[in-house]
């Protein structure tokens, strides 16, 4: 009898982990519609409240919708990993050959594919109601496509972190926006000074190094987070 | 000649309880270990803790003469575990559900529908997991090890929620898994008729 896990690749983790994951939201998609419906929800409503003046519209628009599509984000997070902590397939994850950051990796990316992506292609119709431009509408879907991936990086470290705890949902929201900020202030801004006509390119670098830079490293603390939650 | 899997020296508490302390054993391949103790003396601890998931505050357990915690995933790649918790997503199916172990650990050279056969689950193949009794998913927890291609099982009370003819199968298994040179861990506290070499451990 052989023991040793030459089978089971690292490549093979990260897909199927994704793949699964991806099944699970196509066979529940109230679990991804929730937050898609709160983003559109909160940008459509905003320029009801603020009035039908295209310049006030065309000012805050950018604001408003980064904002919006980062509280959905962070309402999506919070069942990352609980399911699988409750039905006991964390356990199966944790005890398994493939490196658990691996395996975290896949479940962010499904994540991401699930909660960020949903919110870049539905943007370009809620600026719809902001009146924006329809370059300024591209600007804004490329910093959400940046930004929400950083996002869904960051989150899966506080959602890992939060996971053992009974209502960790405002203490995930705590760890995660210090350092979302920077993510929120570059997104937003980047479109609004494109708006204005000015260029894009500093901001765009800047959320693509921060992507990078959680992709580096996000993955690694999630499971280390994970095995701490879990004891 | 050391054992496959041994232990020294446990001592294991959780929050301010002490479990044991002391604790060893020695494994090796085709032999069984059984725990047992009432309801709460931290077999499920134990368990956990053999296989990494919580510390133990004294002792290391050695896997090939290595401590398991400097050795993960050699020691991962040679188990697989039967917890209370069956570790199933709810709502896919159970040949998705089974399917995805694939990429968790190594699969046997078993056939899928003999084993589903065998454990007579292969009529609930399209159902998800979630419409199956509770006795049903144990079942399926059964197949995910006879699926498997690893020497070491861990089994935390494995005939829980099983009817007779259930309880007899996850024998019969056991002991061809011993046969074919596998280990096992069980923790149980009905009786369990399974031959060879049975080491046992009583928690107190």
């Amino acid at each position: 009898m052989t023991n040793e896990d030459s089978s089971v690749g690292l490549m093979s983790g990260v897909l199927g982990v994704a793949r699964r994951d991806l099944l699970l939201a196509w066979k529940r998609p109230g679990d991804i519609l929730n937050p898609l419906f709160f983003f559109a929800m909160v940008a459509a409503l905003f320029p009801l409240a603020v009035g039908p003046s295209p310049e006030q519209l065309q000012f805050s628009g950018p604001a408003v919708m980064w904002v919006a599509a980062l509280l959905a984000m962070l309402l999506s997070l919070n069942s990352l990993f609980l399911s699988d902590f409750e039905d006991g397939s964390l356990d199966q994850m944790l005890t398994s050959p493939v490196p658990l950051s691996a395996l975290a990796l896949g479940k962010t990316l499904a994540h991401w594919l699930t909660s960020g992506l949903p919110l870049v292609v539905v943007a370009p119709v809620v600026a719809v109601t902001f009146q924006m431009p329809f370059f300024v509408t591209g600007y804004l879907m490329l910093t959400l496509l940046l930004g929400t991936i950083s996002l869904s990086l960051l989150g899966s470290v506080g959602a890992a972190l939060t996971v053992g705890l009974h209502r960790g949902t405002a203490l995930l929201s705590l760890l995660i926006l210090p350092l979302a900020m920077p993510i929120l202030i570059f997104g937003a801004r980047t479109v609004s000074l494109v708006a204005a006509g000015d260029g894009a390119a500093g901001g765009l670098y800047f959320l693509a190094a921060y992507a990078v830079l959680t992709l580096s490293f996000a993955p690694f603390a999630t499971a280390a987070a994970l095995r701490i939650s879990n004891e | 000649m050391t054992a496959r899997l041994s232990a020294d020296g446990l001592t294991l508490f959780r929050g301010e309880r002490l479990l044991f302390q002391g604790l060893s054993f020695a494994l090796n391949p085709g032999e069984l270990l059984l725990l047992e103790g009432q309801n709460g003396s931290g077999k499920t601890s134990l368990m956990r803790a053999i296989a990494g998931l919580i510390e133990f505050e004294d002792g290391d357990v050695m896997w090939d003469g290595r401590p398991v915690r400097l050795n993960r995933p050699s020691f991962y790649g040679s188990l697989v575990w039967m917890q209370h918790r069956v570790g199933f997503k709810a709502d896919l199916t159970l040949v998705e559900n089974l399917r995805f172990e694939s990429h968790l650990r190594a699969q046997s050279d078993e056939d899928f529908d003999q084993v589903l056969d065998r454990l007579s689950i292969s009529r609930l193949k399209r159902l998800p997991i979630r419409s199956l009794s509770a006795g049903q998913q144990r079942r399926v927890a059964l197949a995910r090890m006879l699926l498997s291609k690893v020497p070491l099982w861990l089994m935390d009370e494995p005939f829980t929620n099983l009817d007779r003819q259930g309880r007899q199968l996850v024998m019969d298994v056991t002991t061809e898994h011993l046969d074919r040179g596998g280990m096992c861990i069980m923790a149980a506290h009905q009786d369990v008729d399974i031959g060879g070499n049975v080491t046992k451990i009583v928690l107190q």
